[in-house]
């Protein structure tokens, strides 16, 4: 088998247990499977633009915004269906990561994470100030009879885990398709040497820009899908931490693999799951955890599995 | 509120946040200039001096100034202290990679916050001030076509918001003469330019960068210290002080001092004044924007050399 | 985190026992009993879990501390008086650190890992908000504590219910008709800029324009602010009262720099006792209150003409006169507010027995159980003061305290009729499937 062949086959049976896991899981954690894809889709949007492209923005919890807003608004303003509501999402993400990439590019390096950082505090700042329709911090419920999508009701479990199944599928093979791409070759060539990539006469702007619009459209994705999944919209999910998140997702699945978005999400997942069943201080075990992970596996888990067991590992 | 006095004001309040702003920003431009590392920690030092200062200046009784300059003489070795300790234990082992440690001070800030809450408590604990009066402030008008001298209601500060300010500027003061006058700082300098050439000429870099981290560290405490009388210790108020200070930092120039002070004044006092104009929320949203407009037009911020 | 707490039922099994021994004697007393009626009693013996969604970390820490003593202690006495349906209550406790996400999680975690009978106790309205629809999803009963105005608002769900503590739309509008008569007609607001500040600014301008005053100025203070002298010169120079909340832990800043930006010549102020949950009334820079007036959820203070329902509920909690830990008197309780755990699970309590509640197959009929109740009379159970329950929008109403701070004391000097309170219906959930 050749190593493309091999690699479909993996993340197509990631792709299978995962939706084989639905008829076997019990109730809790077919519902936090379910929340762990759709968040494991923001990490592989977020992993796009720091994994393959190299910049690392801080700033993501404005797209993660952008869709569930886009979307929630649509819909609790405008009484839009399910649909309309959510393509309103990706374009909201779509626009304002284009916006911000257009001008937090000008800079890179740490001046890129200041400024995306900056912008998504204003995001956050700016769903406040408009409480009137946001509601604030304390956010909006989407009710259930709203989250019908074509006589599928969303919110029942079966059919909620399908959806975020189909979030996290397309996001998965979209990015495992990129890679192999001339698009996703290039990227990974700014990444690893810039100006090797400008001498080589690429357009290092115009591939940046496409990256961080995929990878903000992917995460409005995720964000729409959320709200309209879990029936609820709020400024906490446009907060600083949740641009964090992702990163934090990311660096311990392994930053620029395939699987690693979401392996780390489910790690941190039940990491504090579980913790939380021990003891009340279970941010200190989670805190001592990160720190035994960046000490004894530095590269993330899918990226020591790969230094160590399995070289060709995308 | 007339303009004159309402824009007096708004300055002075900037005036002290920009100074505890300025001290937490050194110590984090200190790490990041010298070590080349993201310490999301940071905030949590700053928490840890202000924690800390509470606890200090509960031992003694008497006169808030004795505890208060008991707070200030030990806090800030104690949390440099600890910060030391963090150093060698678990940075120096991941070799001060720049991702790893991000997840690895994501994961201090969470040992150093649960440790409060479970010792120190969820509640905001006040520090007395060592002394405060309020100061009524002068304003002039023109009556008669000459100016005269009145007192607007409400414009006023207080003996020790000076006090800090005035503080703030004699430690960085002190900072400065440290960098550019002794021996310790000119390793610290050349550390920052060039670590493979200092290795070269024998510096100890590692003691060099263990030092670096325990100052930082231990400057975000000196402010918290020093902020505490005006704000409480919280054991999540390390937030803030973070993004601000990296904004600061960022904003300056990387390793330009006297960047890091105007970049502090001008985030400190940028927000009061444009509130003078606007709703507060949305004087934050532009103040926000303004800055982050001042890094796409200037990427190497105020007062940074253009690397080529 | 998961605490599991199982307080001795009384009479206790030994004591049953015993009396059984005496009475029929000793083990043919057992095994006389029929089959079913063995069973019965194995089955009602399993003691009533309560899921109990506390915010031990995250910004909402300070409260759910009280949250959490209160509740226990509301569990400790239920169960000495013979629990529910003579089962004993289990109070399983998770943190939601605050969190609107975690807070749903916590919800299913009660549905579906820890098999609750209902879920109780969010205080941050956020939280509530983000957890209701699964709530409602799961169809458990999900009591909050939390007095925002989302319940009454229509915005929830038929499984979500406020029986214990009032909204913020009754608190507020019933202030307007004293600080109109007593403290000024012309006020300015000082308000978090967020949804629990919108609140108070919709509903108290309305309500004080309704007594013929005006509110001059609104000045929302942005959330995560730290220092607030500068937004005060907003404060027009005509203003006869200033109204006050802020919320978080910044709280004692936002009060001090009142003071210290007034200094001798301050406004007559009103404020909501939130801008100093926790917070000891004697903290250094807090003198200018003295003469300012408070509302207040429950007084802090215990009155001269206390209720022996509320020495009651203090002595049980642990709670001194000052309102502060019996143990540590710097340890200020969030007094306006937790008396609502304690009142919600007294209100769980009658729902189920009304119900005949025996196990999660019966969680609509303590819906419907709760929502038939009305009057609640002031007891051991609502140390409060009297509430009247509304089925149709979840919702209950109470009494409202105002307070003046004299001598370094919250002392009372008004008590709101329930009738001030009352609003009309925005919503019918009895209309809603179960």
């Amino acid at each position: 088998m050749s190593n493309t062949k091999k690699t479909l086959v993996l993340h197509l049976g990631l792709l299978v247990v995962l939706f084989a896991l639905q008829f076997v899981l019990p109730a809790y954690h077919h519902g936090n499977l379910a929340r762990i894809m759709v968040l494991a889709a923001y990490a592989v949007g977020y992993n796009i633009l720091f994994g393959y492209t190299g910049l690392l923005s801080l700033g993501h919890a404005l797209f993660f915004a952008a869709g569930m807003y886009g979307m929630g608004l649509m819909i609790n303003q405008f009484g839009a269906a399910p649909f309309p509501a959510l393509i309103a999402g990706l374009l909201a993400g779509a626009l304002v990561s284009l916006a911000l990439g257009f001008l937090a590019l000008r800079t890179e390096g740490v001046a890129f994470m200041i400024v995306t950082l900056m912008f998504a505090q204003a995001g956050y700042l700016t769903v406040l100030y408009f409480g009137t329709y946001t509601r604030g911090d304390e956010g909006f419920v989407i009710q259930q009879a709203e989250r019908v999508l074509w006589c599928i009701d969303l919110s029942d479990p079966t059919n909620r885990y399908f959806a975020a199944f189909l979030i996290f599928g397309v996001s998965l093979l979209l990015t495992l398709r990129l890679v192999q791409t001339p698009f996703g070759r290039v990227l990974i060539a700014i990444r690893e040497n810039e100006e090797r990539a400008r001498m080589l006469g690429y357009d290092v702007f115009a591939h940046k820009l496409a990256a961080v619009v995929l990878s903000g459209t992917i995460s409005a994705m995720a964000g729409a899908g959320y709200g309209l999944l879990f029936g609820y919209v709020g400024a906490s999910f446009a907060s600083v931490q949740y641009s964090i998140f992702p990163l934090l997702w990311v660096l311990l699945g392994g930053a620029g693999t395939v699987l690693g978005p979401f392996v780390g999400t489910l790690f941190m997942f039940y990491l504090i799951d579980l913790s939380s069943g021990l003891t009340s201080a279970y941010m200190l075990i989670a805190g001592v955890v990160l720190v035994l992970l960046t000490l004894f596996a530095p590269q993330g888990l899918v990226g020591e599995l790969r230094n160590r067991l399995w070289k060709e590992l995308p | 509120m007339e303009f004159g006095p309402y824009l007096m004001l708004a300055t002075l309040e900037g005036a002290v946040t920009a100074a505890v702003l300025a001290l937490t920003a050194v110590g984090l431009s200190l790490v990041f200039g010298v070590m080349r590392v993201v310490n999301v920690a940071h905030g949590e030092f700053f928490m840890l001096g202000a924690v800390l200062a509470w606890w200090a200046a509960g031992l003694v009784g008497g006169h808030p100034a004795l505890g208060f300059g008991l707070a200030i003489l030990v806090v800030p070795i104690l949390v440099g202290l600890i910060a030391v300790a963090a150093d060698v234990t678990i940075l120096k082992r991941i070799d001060y990679d720049p991702e790893r440690t991000i997840v690895a001070t994501i994961g201090i800030l969470y040992i150093i916050q649960q440790l409060t809450l479970m010792t120190y408590g969820p509640e905001a604990r006040p520090v007395e001030a060592p002394f405060n009066t309020r100061l009524a402030l002068p304003w002039f008008e023109f009556a008669d076509g000459r100016p005269q001298i009145y007192w607007p209601w409400g414009l006023s500060t207080t003996s020790y918001k000076l006090g800090v300010i005035g503080a703030a500027a004699a430690v960085l003061v002190g900072v400065w003469a440290l960098m550019t006058h002794t021996r310790i700082g000119l390793l610290m300098r050349a550390t920052q330019l060039d670590r493979e050439m200092a290795l070269a000429f024998g510096i100890p870099v590692e003691r060099v960068y263990a030092l670096v981290f325990g100052l930082g560290a231990g400057l975000a405490a000196l402010a918290a210290v020093l902020i505490v009388p005006i704000q409480q210790a919280h054991y999540l108020m390390g937030g803030d002080p973070l993004l601000l200070s990296f904004i600061v930092v960022i904003i300056g120039g990387l390793g330009s001092l006297p960047g890091t002070v105007v970049a502090a004044i001008l985030i400190g006092v940028s927000d009061g004044i444009i509130s003078v104009f606007f709703s507060p929320t949305l004087a934050k949203i532009l103040a926000t924007l303004l800055v982050a407009l001042v890094l796409v037009f200037r990427p190497q911020g105020l007062f940074g050399a253009r690397r080529a | 985190m998961t605490k599991t707490k199982k307080p001795p039922l009384q009479p206790t099994r030994r004591d049953a026992l015993k009396t059984l021994a005496l009475g029929a004697g000793g083990a043919a007393a057992a095994t006389s009993l029929p089959l079913w009626a063995r069973y019965a009693s194995a089955q009602s013996s399993e003691p009533i879990r309560v899921g109990f969604q506390v915010h031990r970390t995250g910004i909402g820490a300070a409260y759910g501390r009280w949250y959490d003593r209160t509740t226990m202690a509301a569990a400790k006495l239920i169960n000495e008086n013979g629990g529910i349906n003579g089962r004993p209550v289990e109070i399983v406790a998770e943190d939601d650190g605050t969190d609107p996400k975690r807070g749903a999680e916590v919800v299913e975690k009660f549905a579906t890992q820890h098999n609750c009978d209902i879920g109780f106790g969010t205080l941050f309205s956020h939280v509530v908000i983000g957890s209701a629809p699964r709530a409602g999803e799961l169809k458990l009963p999900y009591f909050v504590v939390s007095e925002g105005h989302h319940v009454a608002s229509g915005m929830l769900n038929r499984y979500t219910l406020q029986p214990g503590i009032t909204d913020v739309k009754s608190q507020v509008q019933a202030m307007a008709p004293f600080v109109a008569s007593n403290l000024g007609k012309k006020v300015t607001m000082i308000f978090p800029d967020f949804a629990f500040g919108h609140d108070h600014r919709d509903y108290f301008t309305a309500a004080i324009e309704a007594q013929g005053g005006e509110v001059l100025e609104h000045i929302a203070i942005p959330p995560t602010e730290t220092s607030f002298t500068k937004y005060f010169p907003k404060i027009p120079r005509d203003t006869e009262v200033i109204y006050h909340v802020m919320v978080g832990p910044a709280v004692l800043t936002f009060v001090k720099e009142l003071g210290e930006f007034f200094g001798p010549q301050r406004p007559e102020m009103f404020g909501f006792i939130d801008s100093l949950e926790a917070v000891d009334i004697g903290s250094p820079g807090l003198e200018f209150l003295e003469g300012t007036y408070f509302w207040e959820g429950n007084p802090r203070y215990a009155q001269a003409d206390q209720s022996p329902y509320d020495a009651f509920f203090r002595e049980r909690v642990g709670v001194d006169a000052n309102g502060a830990s019996v143990s540590d008197p710097k340890d200020v309780s969030t007094y306006a507010h937790m008396f609502g755990c304690w009142e919600t699970l007294h209100v769980v309590k009658a729902g189920m027995e009304a119900a005949g509640y025996q196990g999660p197959s019966d969680r609509a009929k303590l819906i419907e159980a709760v929502e038939a109740m009305t009057d609640m009379a002031h007891s051991n159970a609502h140390p409060q003061g009297a509430k009247v329950f509304n089925g149709k929008t979840h919702q209950v109403f109470g009494h409202q305290y105002i307070t003046k701070v004299t001598d370094g004391k919250l002392l009372l000097v008004h008590t709101t009729s329930i009738e001030d309170t009352l609003y009309p219906d925005e919503v019918d959930y009895t209309t809603q499937p179960l």
